[in-house]
């Protein structure tokens, strides 16, 4: 997998939300709290935090390892965009 | 990409270590078996030949071998000795970890001594009512009065070599979430007992874990607090069920020589139902061992798949093997059957291989009810 080109809040959300949409077999709401509707199971939370790291090369720390930053599309959209630094693309 | 050939690098370890098996591990099986034990002397020596925790990257003193040299050297073991791999697994597993999200104090604290095979580590997350369901589990960590450190009060159960371990990886319930802790042995308030007369890998020197208010400092929190679910957990899984699918693609070729040997002296092999289940054998090795090496490159590239490539490699290698050592006593029949006999340790330990580090079940849930919706098996 290859690191994303990351411009905007906007590629993020696009990211997030494809990869999401292919592992989990559907497209979801960006607000969907994947674990919590059953979408996904703990194993899918620690493939998140693999998929952040190496999609935008980013290290996410110890203290940062709480499931709810990788619950849902806007909350993997705005964990990255805390970590990259990147505002809104609009 | 998963390789199809091994380098001149990788075949020099492979048979370095098939050698060290056969001299100072193989000889040994039955013995671990009947004795229900391993010598610690061995556990010095496979520390000397650097295969504790033998992924360990040399810039933190450990041997930083490549994914499929640590495959290899687990597969190796698994063909020599089911017990011995599984004190690899739970002791890299441990290792791992501290090495993962251990902070820089714990690191240099503990790595050179589970390195050195100084301490040997044990991972104590099953408890006798919930299994290994890290969410259920019920071993307290209550934060201490005076503010440093925790109470940890709860009963694991059959904790791979519990009885021999030094330091255990305790796996247990904080105000903010499960949590793990590195737990000296000496500590007041543990009480380890034995729990002998297993079905297989009797060598493995399980125990029960006994914790009574054992307190803890604060600086043996492993990773964040309320953090070691699933993050934690997952991670040294992991690489837990890729050393038990290498181990188990081990099996099924000890399997494999004991049936083809005896088939030979036989003139069984010549009997087409034989060669049926010969033939399964060598095939499902083959097909573990590439699921299996598919695996460790996905763990040592850090890729989002790592987690499900290591379920789906030991989902496959551990049936594979239990198969195989079925077979194998069945081509060998009475003599398959016989105290002492390697092929009846096999079947039994191959058993076990479905059960840990994450059952059929277990295994079989996460990728029926996820594995599907990705079209991975189209992409590869």
């Amino acid at each position: 997998m290859s690191v994303a080109v990351v411009a905007s809040i906007e590629d993020i959300r696009e990211q997030a939300r494809a990869y999401l949409a292919s592992s989990l077999g559907q497209p979801v709401s960006d607000h969907l709290d994947v674990f919590a509707a059953g979408l996904a199971n703990s194993l899918f939370a620690a493939q998140l935090v693999l998929f952040v790291e190496d999609r935008f090369a980013v290290t996410v720390e110890d203290d940062e390892l709480e499931i709810a930053s990788f619950a849902s599309v806007d909350a993997v959209t705005a964990f990255v965009a805390g970590k990259t630094g990147v505002g809104g693309g609009h | 990409m998963t390789q199809f050939s091994l380098t001149e690098d990788q075949l020099a370890r492979q048979g370095s270590f098939r050698g060290f098996v056969d001299r100072e591990v193989a000889p040994l099986a039955d013995r671990h078996d009947r004795e229900q034990r391993v010598d610690r002397e061995l556990v010095d020596l496979l520390a000397k030949e650097g295969m504790l925790a033998s992924q360990i990257p040399a810039e933190l003193g450990g041997r930083g071998l490549d994914a499929v040299s640590y495959a290899l050297l687990h597969e190796e073991m698994g063909r020599g000795c089911s017990s011995v791999r599984s004190l690899l697994t739970v002791h890299d597993m441990v290792t791992e970890t501290v090495r993962r999200f251990g902070g820089p104090q714990l690191r240099q604290r503990w790595l050179p001594q589970l390195l050195s095979g100084q301490a040997l580590g044990s991972f104590a997350l099953t408890e006798p009512d919930t299994g290994s369901d890290a969410a259920a589990l019920t071993t307290r960590a209550e934060p201490a009065p005076d503010g440093d450190g925790f109470h940890l009060t709860g009963v694991k159960r059959w904790i791979t070599f519990g009885q021999l371990a030094d330091v255990f990886l305790v796996f247990a319930r904080t105000p903010r979430g499960v949590s793990a802790f590195l737990v000296e042995r000496d500590r007041p308030g543990i009480v380890v007992r034995p729990v002998p007369d297993m079905l297989g890998t009797r060598g493995s020197m399980l125990a029960e874990v006994e914790l009574d208010g054992c307190r803890i400092p604060r600086a043996n929190l492993v990773g964040g607090q309320g953090r070691a679910h699933p993050f934690v957990v997952t991670h040294a899984l992991t690489l837990g069920r890729l050393s038990v699918a290498c181990g188990s693609v081990g099996i099924v070729r000890a399997a494999l020589d004991e049936a083809t040997s005896y088939a030979t002296a036989r003139g069984t092999l010549r009997h087409q139902l034989v060669q049926r289940m010969i033939a399964d054998m060598v095939v499902a090795g083959r097909a573990g061992r590439m699921l299996a090496l598919r695996a460790g490159e996905s763990i040592w590239a850090r890729s989002p798949g790592a987690p499900m490539a290591a379920t789906e490699a030991k989902y496959f290698c551990s049936r594979a093997a239990a198969d195989a050592a079925r077979d194998a006593v069945q081509v060998m029949g009475a003599a398959g059957c016989a105290p002492g006999a390697p092929t009846a340790r096999l079947y039994r330990d191959a058993k076990v291989m479905e059960i840990i580090e994450g059952s059929h079940e277990i295994s079989q849930s996460m990728i029926g009810m996820f594995r599907h919706r990705d079209g991975s098996l189209a992409h590869g």
